[in-house]
């Protein structure tokens, strides 16, 4: 059989990761650097597209063509995200059903720039085993519904990647866990991500891996917690700064370069404060240097109501699970957001015990993934995983009720006859809308798809039985049937998906894939050595503003100088003379630095010195 | 094609030893699973998916005790769930899908309860109104689960040790006591709804 790898493609970052045969055990494959995490981002520049690390690393500089978490907007509507869209500093569109973004000149859907990322990974895991990889299990958020499942499996397809199974992450965590004997009895798994939310309750016993319940908020996670720190910041630097903002004619929250910054300076200092008490955080701005010591406790009171949204999820899956918080054996963290002491400590309070991660959360996920592609590939054969479907699963019937044929944390596959009639005499097409969630009302729940039966013969209202059938795979992903019985007759059915590409979408997008290439190695090497270049220009000349008059006319000059050099060699394609020449500048402004930190810190603390009080970086 | 209880190699009865029950469900989990059919051929893949799915259908309805009872009435004949309901896409003068009716016995007593309710939707509640309709709620909690205990317990056990001509009876005493605990949820439902000032959700 194939090789099958597992990938996790998650909101801030991806990992592709297999399963040792030697030694048994799941492994994460790291790039040429080392690195293991992928940055789920992409860049569009005139160039070409960047992934992962040089993608981050333009965020801030090309803020409006460079795409982050675009997680929380695959297999959405407009309606489901427009309200957070402020927040995106590139320009989201509403498409039809599905949104679309207009990202460096043209417009992409939300599935084909997860699929650059899923690219990026089959890349990595082809250069590692240095052979095609054709197919991968790919996990999303256990409380995804149906059409972002699809979504997830479609970037699959754009990717040419076949993704043979789509496994939910916190199960996924829990096989991995499972296969280092680490989660036995029944388990909870928090999965608290960069933008999502999971709870799941689990039996292990005999290795096979049976979910009870899942609950969880496809909106919630990392980037909320950067999110409302960034908005408490934005409105700190506004009451303390108002004079020069106001003399300058600046308006931060307008300006897409410096929200992204601040966004993260915002996440990286969330990221401090997980280890220590209190951090600084020094953000140069236009014209002042923002500075201020952050507590954790203030941070805290920040992010208290954010984490408390997650206990009601916890406290549904219990229910739907029959049991109580004791009889849970053992709690799991899964997900970079668990770092956050708040997030263990109230998960703490609610299970009553201290909450494990052993194994890296940020990897969890894609080993458990790599786990399960081995169990379908055949090379484990004593485990296996019975997961559930999150949502309720029916059809809206008269007056807008939905009627449910399946519920909600039904272990998968799993399939549902129903018998309807129609509500008309002589009625020869009937309408089958199919609905998900929790709501009594059709329209409150997610709308999946709409058929049309046709062919029915004419009969008086109640007479026809039409046998609905729902078929959930193993995927989680619904298959709908519907026959009129009485006459046994044949029916049409025609799907139209509310929020999905249709295949012919997804046959253009393969297409379009190959036109708009990722750049090749060397332009990528060069996009990256100019975007390192832009970077360090970008904070010299800051800087030079800010705190120019402290240096020697002399030692100016050399700095103008090297800033010249480097601008000069920035436009030609010469790498090495790039780099060479960004050194020069680094090494031409170490004393700027020293110099400028002294005096911001003078300005907000005093007579004290920058070593006295900064941080390790 | 076999019923669930056949599908799990058991007799029709409602005692069932949940151990057991699960034990075979793993079992029959490994042998069905599409996990482990990946490489078979279409047919079989297939087969091995509908299979499943039924083993984790007629696990669900046979692991909980009143599930159970719901299973056994539909299997022999007379729905409890009744049809899924009626389409929409024309407009029609039949009346919508209804709630579950209340049974007889408790009809006089579920009059006033249901005033209370409608008040309740009608505007907001003063503190008098929330401590009666909590009171009323938990009465009806108590209510259900004494039926229910009746239902997976007394009424459960004389189906079992009914012998064939008296099974209708014990069949007909399972399905009133059903009717009146999916009553009384629907009560208990909007209740809690009425309280916590939240919209309805979908019922199963």
């Amino acid at each position: 059989m194939a090789r099958i790898v597992g990938i996790d493609l998650g909101t801030t970052n991806s990992l592709v990761a297999y399963v040792d045969e030697r030694t048994g055990l799941p492994v994460v494959i790291a790039d040429a650097d080392g690195r293991r995490l992928l940055p789920s981002i992409v860049g569009f520049t005139p160039e070409g597209l960047v992934v992962g690390e040089a993608a981050r690393r333009q965020l801030a500089r090309r803020p409006a063509d460079t795409v982050y978490s675009v997680k929380r907007l695959m297999g959405r509507g407009w309606d489901d995200v427009k309200d957070e869209l402020r927040y995106f500093p590139f320009k989201v569109l509403a498409g039809e059903g599905v949104v679309k973004l207009a990202v460096g000149g043209r417009e992409v859907t939300p599935p084909e720039v997860s699929a650059i990322v899923l690219r990026a990974l089959k890349e990595r895991a082809e250069a590692h085993f240095g052979e095609p990889i054709e197919k991968a299990v790919v996990t999303v958020p256990a409380y995804f519904n149906d059409s972002q499942r699809q979504a997830t499996k479609d970037a699959g397809r754009i990717a040419g990647l076949d993704v043979v199974r789509i496994v939910n992450e916190p199960t996924a965590a829990s096989l991995a866990y499972g296969l280092h004997r680490l989660g036995q009895g029944v388990i909870a798994v928090y999965d608290l991500g960069g933008g999502t939310f999971d709870i799941s309750i689990l039996r292990v016993k005999d290795g096979i891996f049976e979910v009870l319940a899942t609950n969880g908020d496809t909106h919630l996670g990392g980037d909320d917690f950067d999110r409302v720190l960034l908005l408490w910041l934005l409105e700190d630097i506004q009451a303390r700064h108002h004079a020069q903002l106001d003399r300058d004619c600046i308006d931060l929250a307008n300006d897409n370069e410096v929200m992204q910054e601040l966004r993260l300076a915002a996440e990286a200092a969330k990221i401090r404060l997980s280890a220590e008490e209190r951090t600084t955080l020094t953000l140069p701005l236009a014209g002042f240097t923002y500075h201020r010591m952050i507590t954790r406790t203030e941070v805290e009171r920040l992010l208290e109501p954010l984490v408390a949204r997650t206990l009601g999820p916890c406290r549904k899956a219990l229910a739907d699970a029959g049991l109580t918080p004791n009889e849970i054996d053992q709690v799991v963290l899964v997900g970079g957001s668990t770092r956050v002491p708040l997030v263990r400590r109230r998960v703490q309070e609610l299970f009553g015990k201290a909450p494990h991660s052993q194994l890296n959360p940020d990897e969890v996920v894609a080993l458990g993934a790599a786990v399960q592609a081995q169990i379908l590939a055949g090379g484990i054969k004593d485990m296996l995983l019975l997961d559930v479907t999150p949502l309720s699963l029916g059809i809206e019937t008269l007056g807008g009720i939905v009627s449910i044929l399946i519920p909600r944390n039904t272990t998968i596959p799993t399939s549902a006859r129903e018998m309807f009639t129609t509500s008309v005499d002589g009625q020869t097409v009937v309408d089958l809308h199919v609905v998900q969630g929790e709501r009594e009302l059709a329209k409150d729940n997610r709308s999946l798809a709409r058929f049309e039966l046709r062919g029915v013969d004419p009969m008086p209202a109640g007479m026809p039985k039409i046998e609905v059938t729902f078929l959930i795979d193993a995927n989680g992903i619904l298959q709908v049937q519907a026959k009129e019985q009485r006459t046994g007759k044949a029916a049409s059915i025609e799907v139209k998906p509310t929020y999905g590409l249709s295949d012919a979408d997804v046959e253009r997008m393969v297409e379009d894939s190959f036109t708009y290439a990722e750049a090749d190695v060397e332009t990528r090497l060069l996009i990256e050595t100019r975007n390192e270049a832009d970077t360090v220009l970008t904070h010299v000349a800051r800087a030079l503003r800010q705190a120019g008059p402290l240096l020697a006319t002399e030692e100016r000059q050399g700095i103008e100088a090297a800033v010249a050099a480097l601008r000069a060699a920035r436009e030609g394609a010469d790498r090495d003379a790039i780099r060479e020449r960004t050194t020069d500048l680094n090494h031409a402004t170490e004393h700027l630095a020293e110099a400028m930190m002294d005096a911001a810190l003078k300005g907000a603390l005093g007579t004290k010195r920058a070593d006295e009080i900064m941080e390790k970086p | 094609m076999s019923d669930f209880f056949e599908i799990f190699g058991l007799e029709r009865r409602l005692a069932i030893d949940g151990a057991a029950l699960q034990q075979r469900f793993y079992e029959l989990s490994r042998q069905w699973h599409p996990d482990f059919h990946g490489s078979a051929s279409p047919d079989a893949q297939a087969r091995a998916l509908e299979e499943s799915a039924r083993v984790n259908a007629a696990y669900r309805a046979l692991r909980d005790p009143l599930a159970r009872v719901e299973y056994l009435i539909r299997l022999t004949g007379g729905e409890t769930r009744g049809e899924g309901g009626t389409l929409p896409g024309f407009p029609s003068n039949k009346d919508a899908p209804s709630k579950p009716k209340a049974p007889p016995a408790l009809l006089a007593e579920m009059f006033e309860i249901q005033e209370a309710l409608e008040e309740a939707k009608a505007g907001p509640l003063d503190d008098a109104a929330r401590a009666t309709l909590t009171e009323q709620r938990e009465g009806l909690e108590a209510r259900m689960a004494e039926t229910e205990a009746r239902i997976i317990g007394p009424l459960s056990q004389a189906w079992d040790a009914a012998p064939p001509p008296e099974r209708p009876a014990a069949l007909n005493a399972l399905k009133e006591a059903l009717a009146t605990r999916a009553y009384l949820r629907t009560v208990v439902d909007d209740l809690g709804a009425a309280l916590e000032g939240r919209e309805q959700e979908a019922r199963h």
